[in-house]
C-alpha cells in the first residue's frame, strides 16, 4: 500500500503551495496519473481522504485525468497505445518498445479558497 | 507512542543496531522541523493571530471568498526523487557503489548477502542496510558475518525511501571505494516506485515463486537493472521454465541483465561476481 506514503506527500505538497498563496482552503487537487504509473487511483483517492484530514485539503476533491499509455518501438519507430511494459510492436513484432507517455505522475493544479474581505 | 522511548513518535521507520540494544533512532526525528507539515503549523498560528487582529471571527464563511487555481505541475514523488539523488551524488563523490535488493519475502534476499559478503571482503570493504518491518533477524545475521549493518524497520511502511537511507547512511561509518547493499523491504510492488539513490536495482526471484512473476508485477521489473533467478538448486523438484521466466522478464525489460544461481550451494554465483567486479572496477 504505497498510496498512503503517496497520499500523505500529495496533502503535504499541496498545503505547503496552498499556504504560499494565502488559501483559506483548498477546493479540488488535480491529478495526472499515468495508466503505467504503477498507482491505482481509487486506492490513492480513498487514501487521500484520510490523509488530509485535519488539513486544509480536508474538503479538497480529487479529480484523476489517466493518460493512456504510448510505446515507440525500438526497430521500426512506430508508436502505439500500450497497456503494459510487455507490450509487442503490432508493425514489426519487435519487443524493443520504449514508454513515451503513460508514466506520468503529477499534480497539474489545484483549486484555493481565499476568504473574502 | 513508540515503545522503546516513549516518545510520541510510534509511527514511522526506526533505526536499529545489532548488538546495540539501546540504539534506536526514528528517522522523522532530526527531520521533523523541516517537514512542510510543520512550518506549515507555524503559517497557520500566525495566521490566526492576523485574523484576530483584524476581528475575523469564526462567523466568516467559506462561499464569501474566492477560489482561484494555481498550477503546480509538480511530481508527486518530488520530494524522495530529491532526497535519493542527493543521496546518489554522496556515494558516487565518495565512490560508494550502492544496489538496492528487490524483491517478495522469501526468495533469499538475505542468504544471497551472506554468502556473497565473504567473498567480496577481501576485495572491496561492504556495508548492509537491512529493510523490515519488524526485528533486526536480518541485520544480525549480516552483523555476524564482520561488516556494518544497520537495520531500518519500517513499521507499517511496505518500502524503503530516500528519507530513511539517507538517515541510515549517517548512521553507518562508510568507507570510501566500498560496496553499499540496501536490502528492501520484501515486496514486489511498493519498492519499485521509490529511488533510493542507488546505482543499480537488482530483482531477485526464487524457483518455487511462479515463471511469470515478471508478468504479473511488471514494474519491478521494469524498473530493474539485473534479475537473479535464486535457489535454481531446488529446479529439479518444482515446476518453473526457467527460459519462459526470462522471455517473461525481458518483454517486461529487455536491458535487464539475467543471471542464474544457487545462493545455497554457490552454484552460478562466480558468474555473477564477476560482472559484478567489473562493474566496481568501471565505477
Amino acid at each position: 500500500m504505497h498510496e498512503m506514503s503517496i497520499a500523505i506527500s500529495i496533502v503535504e505538497a499541496v498545503e505547503t503551495k496552498a499556504r504560499e498563496e494565502g488559501a483559506a482552503r483548498v477546493s479540488g487537487v488535480d491529478l495526472l496519473v499515468g495508466k503505467l504509473a504503477g498507482i491505482e487511483p481509487e486506492s490513492l483517492k480513498f487514501c487521500f481522504s484520510a490523509a488530509a484530514k485535519g488539513t486544509l485539503a480536508e474538503e479538497a476533491l480529487l479529480a484523476i485525468e489517466e493518460p493512456e499509455g504510448t510505446g515507440e518501438c525500438g526497430e521500426c519507430g512506430m508508436t502505439f497505445p500500450v497497456n503494459f511494459y510487455y507490450a509487442e510492436c503490432p508493425g514489426c513484432r519487435s519487443l524493443r518498445i520504449k514508454i513515451i507517455s503513460g508514466e506520468e505522475f503529477l499534480i497539474q493544479s489545484i483549486t484555493i479558497e481565499e476568504e473574502g474581505e | 507512542m513508540c515503545d522503546t522511548c516513549g516518545c510520541s513518535d510510534g509511527s514511522g521507520a526506526v533505526l536499529r543496531k545489532p548488538g546495540e540494544s539501546d540504539y534506536h533512532l526514528h528517522v522523522s526525528d532530526g527531520t521533523h522541523e523541516h517537514t512542510p507539515s510543520h512550518t506549515g503549523e507555524e503559517h497557520h498560528s500566525s495566521a490566526n493571530v492576523q485574523e484576530g487582529s483584524h476581528n475575523h471571527g469564526h462567523g466568516h464563511h467559506h462561499h464569501e471568498g474566492s477560489s482561484r487555481k494555481i498550477v503546480l505541475e509538480q511530481d508527486v514523488l518530488q520530494k524522495n526523487n530529491l532526497l535519493a539523488e542527493r543521496n546518489r551524488g554522496y556515494f558516487e563523490a565518495r565512490h560508494i557503489f550502492a544496489l538496492n535488493f528487490l524483491s517478495s519475502p522469501g526468495s533469499g534476499k538475505t542468504t544471497l548477502l551472506e554468502k556473497i559478503i565473504p567473498l567480496l571482503q577481501q576485495r572491496i570493504p561492504v556495508a548492509v542496510i537491512e529493510g523490515d518491518q519488524q526485528t533486526t533477524n536480518d541485520a544480525d545475521r549480516i552483523h555476524a558475518l564482520g561488516v556494518p549493518v544497520i537495520q531500518i524497520n519500517t513499521g507499517s511502511g511496505c518500502h524503503l525511501d530516500a528519507l530513511m537511507v539517507n538517515r541510515a547512511v549517517k548512521e553507518l561509518d562508510l568507507q570510501d571505494n566500498s560496496l553499499l547493499c540496501i536490502e528492501n523491504v520484501g515486496n514486489l510492488v511498493c519498492p519499485a516506485l521509490f529511488d533510493l539513490g542507488e546505482a543499480l536495482k537488482v530483482v531477485i526471484i526464487s524457483v518455487t515463486e511462479g515463471d511469470d512473476k515478471p508478468m504479473k508485477y511488471p514494474t519491478m521489473f521494469h524498473e530493474a537493472d539485473l534479475c537473479i533467478l535464486n535457489k535454481i538448486d531446488l529446479l529439479p523438484y518444482v515446476e518453473f521454465d526457467v527460459a519462459k521466466c526470462r522471455e517473461n522478464a525481458m518483454r517486461v525489460n529487455h536491458h535487464l541483465e539475467w543471471f542464474e544461481v544457487s545462493a545455497k550451494t554457490g552454484e552460478g554465483l562466480a558468474v555473477w561476481l564477476e560482472w559484478l567486479k567489473k562493474r566496481l572496477l568501471h565505477h
